[in-house]
């Protein structure tokens, strides 16, 4: 990481500019380890019977872990996770996780918009060639 | 039963005070690929000016749940969660959550529309400290679909 400041970082940062990305991969693990650590035990997370009872196409990941892990892309880059001022997204299409393949989660962070107190970085979430985030997008405060 | 529409505006008690614990912020920040230290080791989070370690920003729905299991257990409130999607989320931060927090919540709806043959739903939690300073307000749109006939 930089030894310079935030600000003096992204002083003359522009609209597109890529500031992190990284893909993860998902397994059955990954959402048992979710579902323990956020006490989210919903079954459509771990079994295959249940999942395809309410007619899914298989296991999905947790939106929020989906969320959750897309965010925490940005989060070196930002040096402190305090400079977050808001994070929304629309949950647009499940990630399904494959029992052997498990399912790639790429995260690509872009600066949309820029202020001057803040920036606005859009993030596109993708499982494969699907997005499955729609307006993923992270206000961060700008200044000291 | 469809969404009650008088859930808006209706007055739910506080969650009971949640302590964040540093174990728990170590493993929710292992649970969603959290890279950075700041989650992990109160050195570094101190370095930046926290008491200790610093959870990860979706860290919040974990005490959020506590005013969405208030919700489902409203028994007049017409949603059930076979057939609750979760539609969309957003955080309002004033400052991150840290290891040592105690955190309370309040609850409100503040819309119920009606969405094909069943309703959206906004379910709001006002995420405050011991000494009532806002932290962060944490808002789900849920999907509630109809019934099957």
């Amino acid at each position: 990481m930089s030894a310079l400041a935030f600000e003096e970082r992204v002083a003359e940062i522009a609209v597109g500019d890529v500031v992190a990305e990284r893909t993860v991969h998902l397994t059955r693990e990954s959402l048992v380890r979710y579902a323990g650590a956020s006490g989210d035990f919903n079954p459509i997370h771990y079994r295959d019977d249940v999942a395809a009872r309410v007619g899914l196409p298989g296991v999905l990941a947790h939106g929020m872990l989906t969320m959750g892990l897309a965010v925490e892309t940005i989060v070196e880059w930002l040096g402190d996770s305090g400079r977050i001022l808001d994070y929304g997204v629309r949950f647009t299409r499940p990630v399904v996780v494959d029992p052997e393949s498990g399912a790639d989660v790429t995260v690509t962070a872009k600066v949309g918009a820029v202020d001057d107190d803040a920036l606005r970085i859009d993030l596109t979430v993708a499982a494969g060639e699907t997005t499955v985030l729609g307006k993923a997008q992270v206000r961060v405060r700008r200044g000291a | 039963m469809s969404v009650n529409p008088e859930l808006v505006g209706r007055a739910f008690a506080p969650t009971a005070p949640y302590l964040v614990g540093r174990e728990k912020v170590r493993e929710f920040a292992r649970a969603v690929f959290a890279t950075d230290p700041q989650h992990t080791d109160p050195a570094v989070a101190r370095a930046l000016g926290y008491a200790d370690v610093v959870a990860p920003p979706t860290f919040a729905m974990v005490i959020q749940d506590l005013t969405l299991q208030q919700l489902l257990a409203e028994e007049d409130s017409g949603i059930a969660l076979e057939r609750t999607v979760h539609a969309e989320q957003r955080f309002r931060y004033t400052r991150p959550i840290v290891a040592g927090d105690e955190l309370v919540a309040q609850l409100s709806i503040t819309n119920v529309r009606p969405f094909g043959k069943g309703a959206m739903v906004t379910s709001e939690a006002e995420i405050v400290d011991a000494t009532g300073a806002h932290v962060v307000t944490a808002t789900s749109v849920l999907l509630i679909g109809g019934e099957v006939a």
